[in-house]
C-alpha cells in the first residue's frame, strides 16, 4: 500500500481487496466481544482535521482509531486558530510538531489532502475533499456490496443523482471499476461533470430504464450547499425523474440493494419507505464504515514508519 | 510461524522425497500428533473439576494460532475423537493485531478468528502452535485471549520447541524438542498449508531477513 490514501486510484486491486479482507477479519474478530478494543496502534496519534461539517465520517474515524488504541485528536475549523486566519500549511506543521502519525483530513477544497501530503511526515487519509474524492466511503460501500451480494466482481451498480458535486460518486466509480464491477451513472445532464465520457462507467439519463438491470442502486445526496446555479427546475421535478420511491424500487431485481452514503434528504432523492426498507443498507454502511476505517488505519499505520 | 534452527541430527526420512534439511518426516509428525492427543486425553482424565474423561474433554477448547496452529488444532481434535469418541471444540485466534513487532516487521494480512458458540469463559483452553521460539507469539495470544473471555486455565501445546525463549513462557505439551542455533530456520510444513507434512531445519540466514520469533 502507498503511505497515503488520497483517492481511489491509490489502491490497486490487490490493495483494495486486502483492505476489504482485513475489515472482514476485524469484524469477525470483534463480533460478540465485550471488549471491542485492539492494542494494535497503541502510542500512535491520529489527528482528525475537519474543515467541513461531518457527522458520520468524523465519528467513524474517531471510533476506528480508538478501537485500535490510537490517541485521537479532533480538530475542527470552528473554534480553532483557523478562524484567526491560520493557513492549512501552518496548521499542518503545528500538528506535525506535536507528533501526529496520521492526519485524517476533510476540506471543502478539492486537492487539499494532496497538498497536505507534501507537508507532513505521517500518513494522510482523505476523508472527503470538495467535489473530488472520498476513498474510505467507496471502500465501505464496496465492503457492504460484498457482504450483501457475496462479490463485487461483475456486480452491476447504478450511481444516481448529483454526480457533478459528488466525491462519493467519483471515488466509487474508480474503486468499483478497479474491483471489476460495472458502473452506470444516472443523472440529469446538468448534474454530470464535464469529461464524464472518459470515466470507466456508462452514462444514462433514464432511471426507469436502468433500474431493472442493476444489482445495486446507490443514491447520491442532492448537495444544495454546493449548488450555485439552478441545475434542475424544481425539487419536485428532480424527485419525480430521479428520486427512488417505492414504485421504482419495485422495478429492481429481487435481491438488489439500495445504498445511500448519507446524510439523506428524505422525500427528495430517496423516499422514506425506501430508506427504511429491507433492501436498504444505509445503517449497515455506517457500521461497516468503522471496520473499513480500522482496516485502513491498521494497514497505513500498523507497520514501520517510513 | 516457523523459524530458524539447525538440526541436532540429520534424520533419515521414512518415506517419500525429503526436502533438503528435513529432520522430521510425515510419519514422525503423525506420531507426534497422536502422542499429544493421548496426552490431552490423559490430562482431561485427571482434571479433578470435571469428574471423568468425557466431561474433561468436553470442557476443552483447542485454540490454534494461525497459520499452522489452526490445522494442527483440527488434527489434534480429530485424533482425540478417534481415540476417545469425544468431539472437542476447535477455535482459531489471530494474533496479528496483538503482536509487539508490527512496527519492526510491517503489517500483514489478518487471518480468521473463530470461537466456539459459547465462548471460552470457564473452559480449559489449550493454545496450539507449530513452533515455539521466542515466546512472543504466545504472549500475543495470551493478550488476545484476555480480550475474548476468561478461561478456567490456559495451556500451551507446540509441535516443535526450538529453544531461545525471550519471555518466561514454556509449553505444557511438546511434540519434539529441537535444539537449534539462532542462525537456523525451522519450518514446519503441513499438508493443509504446504501440501506435505515435514519439519525442516536449514541454515538459510538470508541477508536482511528478520527471523520471525
Amino acid at each position: 500500500m502507498k503511505r497515503h490514501l488520497l483517492e481511489a486510484a491509490d489502491l490497486d486491486r490487490d490493495d483494495a481487496t486486502l483492505v476489504l479482507d482485513t475489515a472482514a477479519q476485524i469484524d469477525q474478530a470483534l463480533a460478540g466481544r465485550e471488549v471491542k478494543k485492539l492494542p494494535t496502534l497503541r502510542g500512535r496519534t491520529v489527528v482528525n482535521l475537519f474543515y467541513e461539517d461531518s457527522t458520520r465520517t468524523r465519528i467513524s474515524f474517531e471510533l476506528a482509531a480508538k478501537r485500535l488504541s490510537a490517541d485521537v485528536i479532533n480538530f475542527s475549523a470552528k473554534g480553532s486558530s483557523v478562524s484567526k486566519g491560520e493557513s492549512l500549511k501552518d496548521t499542518a506543521l503545528t500538528l506535525e510538531a506535536m507528533g501526529a502519525d496520521a492526519v485524517v483530513v476533510r476540506h471543502s477544497s478539492s486537492g487539499a489532502p494532496h497538498r497536505l501530503a507534501n507537508w507532513v511526515r505521517g500518513s494522510v487519509v482523505n476523508a472527503g475533499d470538495g467535489t473530488h474524492e472520498h476513498p474510505t466511503q467507496a471502500l465501505l460501500d464496496a465492503y457492504t456490496i460484498r457482504q450483501r451480494l457475496g462479490r463485487v466482481e461483475g456486480v452491476r451498480v447504478a450511481i444516481v443523482g448529483d454526480v457533478l458535486h459528488s466525491r462519493v460518486a467519483r471515488s466509487n466509480v474508480g474503486l468499483l471499476h478497479t474491483l471489476g464491477a460495472e458502473v452506470t451513472l444516472v443523472a440529469p445532464p446538468t448534474l454530470l461533470p464535464v469529461g464524464v465520457g472518459s470515466w470507466p462507467a456508462e452514462v444514462s439519463y433514464d432511471l426507469d430504464a436502468v433500474l431493472p438491470k442493476v444489482d445495486v442502486v446507490m443514491m447520491l445526496r442532492v448537495q444544495a450547499e454546493r449548488m450555485n446555479a439552478s441545475f434542475f427546475p424544481s425539487a419536485r421535478e428532480y424527485s419525480r425523474r430521479y428520486g427512488l420511491d417505492a414504485r421504482r424500487m419495485g422495478a429492481l431485481p429481487d435481491d438488489a440493494i439500495v445504498m445511500h452514503p448519507g446524510p439523506m434528504n428524505r422525500g427528495m432523492e430517496i423516499a422514506a419507505e425506501v430508506a427504511d426498507s429491507a433492501r436498504s443498507t444505509i445503517v449497515e454502511q455506517v457500521a461497516n464504515g468503522v471496520s473499513t476505517r480500522m482496516a485502513v488505519l491498521y494497514l497505513l499505520l500498523g507497520g514501520a514508519p517510513q | 510461524m516457523a523459524s530458524s534452527a539447525q538440526p541436532a541430527r540429520n534424520a533419515a526420512p521414512s518415506s517419500g522425497d525429503p526436502s533438503p534439511g528435513s529432520v522430521l518426516s510425515a510419519a514422525d509428525v503423525a506420531r507426534m500428533v497422536d502422542r499429544m492427543a493421548h496426552q490431552l486425553i490423559e490430562r482431561a482424565a485427571t482434571d479433578a473439576d470435571a469428574g471423568d474423561t468425557t466431561a474433561g474433554l468436553a470442557n476443552l477448547v483447542l485454540v490454534g494460532i494461525p497459520t499452522r496452529g489452526a490445522p494442527l488444532a483440527r488434527r489434534l481434535a480429530a485424533r482425540i475423537e478417534a481415540f476417545s469418541g469425544v468431539t472437542v471444540d476447535v477455535a482459531t485466534v489471530d494474533i496479528t493485531l496483538y503482536r509487539d513487532d508490527l512496527r519492526r516487521r510491517g503489517v500483514r494480512a489478518l487471518e480468521p478468528t473463530e470461537l466456539p458458540a459459547g465462548g471460552i469463559d470457564d473452559r480449559l483452553v489449550v493454545l496450539v502452535d507449530d513452533v515455539l521460539y521466542s515466546g512472543r507469539s504466545v504472549r500475543a495470544a495470551l493478550d488476545a485471549l484476555r480480550d475474548l473471555g476468561r478461561p478456567k486455565a490456559v495451556q500451551l501445546a507446540v509441535l516443535v520447541d526450538r529453544g531461545h525463549r525471550e519471555l518466561p513462557i514454556r509449553a505444557d505439551l511438546v511434540g519434539k524438542n529441537l535444539p537449534t542455533s539462532r542462525t537456523q530456520k525451522v519450518s514446519v510444513r503441513l499438508v493443509e498449508t504446504d501440501g506435505v507434512d515435514e519439519v525442516l531445519v536449514t541454515e538459510e540466514r538470508v541477508a536482511g531477513r528478520v527471523d520471525e520469533p
